[in-house]
């Protein structure tokens, strides 16, 4: 219980420490991500997600710099690739936001994706459960730079924004639908940069055509210079105003309920794995079943429905 | 197979201008398989121990070309012990005279790499203290 209070009270080596445990699974993982539970649903979560280079980073420097003016505290959670080779990871991010790094009121965490695929890695869900239990009630999450399947920041988000910037491929053609679905704000960066109009216009465009029949629901798009740190109010007005108008609509206790739902499904669904993996111990038994496969002993349907029986009547006994 | 991963920090304190080698040994120290942050140039000791905190790294490699290392690196073990992380390990590398390094390891400069050392010696280095790490 001893690390729960010392989260709760605002020390950060033990916020620091619970992380860590998070990310590696340790077995007190679970308890300590209960005890403080209901501590949680405070913090506002912001995703900042967008192709790579396009100035996430700088763009969550200036968003802090802008944000501590409201006296809130704030935590970042910065996720950059693991290597699939070494499994090792330089975490990068955090360099163009050091210059906070001495600032009480905020807490910067790197991670490393470690093999998870969405853009994220695994632990984040339950490390924003802990910088909101800590008081963090601003949560900025930078994902890893968004190929297109890398979408799983709408699970953990309230909002996302997502970043493009001339020059860097960004152009609407050449995005899959998927990311562009996952947008609340749109932000087009690096403005000081020829194209960046372009890129607006495009943007206008395609969104247009998608709310043709509901224009006022068309979602906001910002120019900002990261770099030169202008036009981030803006931005942050219209991120606000977009949350007041989801609140407005009902929409934004639907989203932390579908929240809630997908989380529980994903808890569940590897509680299941990791019971049949004790039980039936597939991981090792899957050579046979190949085998067996492979000389037509077994066809995959009854092998398959087989093991599940014996591991039910199993787990009933235990 | 265990979750943990060795994590480090590489920091430059000081006011030289030059991160050449600190990236060099942040890439390698990725390529050997850990998670590395770097800060970054001109680091104060005071955000290197946040940000050794709020990573919540086993190691903190100091990097420093400009000669004030015997002031900085212990000044910032001594940071490091009065936040309460003395379990942190620190190493150092850059242009040190070989005078200088058994005074930097009294004071909990725990090792001095100077110019030329292979990366190996890094990482065997940090390899001998995996179990005092809890890794
Ligand atoms: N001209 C210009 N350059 C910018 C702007 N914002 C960021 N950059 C530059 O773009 C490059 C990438 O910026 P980052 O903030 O690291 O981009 P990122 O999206 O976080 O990159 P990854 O995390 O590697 O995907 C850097 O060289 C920045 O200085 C801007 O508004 N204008
Ligand atoms: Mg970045």
């Amino acid at each position: 219980m001893d690390i729960e209070n010392k989260i709760l009270e605002g020390s950060p080596r033990h916020l620091a420490r619970a992380i860590s445990m998070v990310e590696n699974n340790s077995p007190q993982k679970e308890e300590i991500i209960d005890a403080l539970y209901p501590k949680t649903g405070n913090a506002l979560i912001i995703g900042v997600t967008g192709s790579p280079g396009s100035g996430k980073s700088t763009l969550v420097d200036k968003i802090l710099k802008n944000e501590l003016k409201k006296d809130q505290k704030i935590g970042v959670i910065a996720v950059d690739p693991s290597s699939p080779f070494s499994g090792g990871a330089l975490l990068g991010d955090r360099i163009r936001m050091q210059k906070h790094s001495g600032n009480p009121n905020i807490f910067i965490r790197s991670m490393a994706s470690r093999g998870h695929l969405g853009g994220i890695s695994a632990a984040t869900s339950d490390v924003t459960k802990l910088l909101d239990a800590a008081g963090y009630n601003l949560i900025i999450i930078e994902t890893i730079g968004v190929g297109q399947t890398e979408v799983e920041i709408i699970e953990l988000a309230d909002i996302i924004l997502l970043t493009m910037a001339p020059g860097m491929g960004d152009d609407i053609q050449a995005m899959k639908a998927g990311i562009m679905e996952i947008g609340d704000v749109f932000v087009v960066n690096k403005k000081d940069k020829d194209g960046a109009d372009k890129v607006k216009k495009e943007l206008d465009y395609v969104l247009d055509i998608k709310y043709h029949d509901n224009p006022e629901n068309k979602n906001p798009i910002k120019m900002v210079s990261a770099l030169n740190n202008e036009g981030i109010e803006e931005l942050m007005n219209s991120v606000y105003n977009y949350i007041n108008k989801l609140k407005k609509q009902g929409k934004w206790e639907d989203k932390r309920k579908t929240k809630i739902k997908k989380e529980l499904k994903k808890i569940f669904s590897k509680k299941i794995h990791e019971l049949m993996d004790i039980h039936i111990n597939y991981t090792e038994k899957l050579d046979d079943w190949v085998k067996l496969l492979m000389n037509k002993e077994e066809k995959p349907y009854s092998l398959i429905n087989k093991e599940l029986k014996s591991f039910i009547k199993e787990s009933e006994i235990l | 197979m265990s979750d943990k991963k060795i994590r480090i920090l590489i920091g430059k304190p000081g006011l030289d201008g030059h991160d050449r080698g600190a990236k060099y040994i942040a890439r390698a120290l990725k390529d050997a398989g850990y998670e590395v942050i770097y800060t970054g140039l001109r680091q104060t000791p005071q955000s290197i121990v946040n940000t050794a905190i709020q990573e919540d790294v086993d190691f903190v490699g100091l990097s420093l070309l400009s000669g004030a290392h015997n002031s900085l690196f212990p000044k910032i073990v001594e940071l490091l012990k009065e936040n309460d992380a003395e379990d942190i390990i620190v190493f150092g590398g850059g242009v040190i005279p070989e005078d200088d390094i058994p005074n930097l390891k009294k004071q909990g400069v725990e090792e001095i790499f100077t110019p030329g050392t292979p990366i190996k010696d890094v990482v065997d280095f940090i390899e001998s203290k995996r179990e005092k790490v809890g890794k």
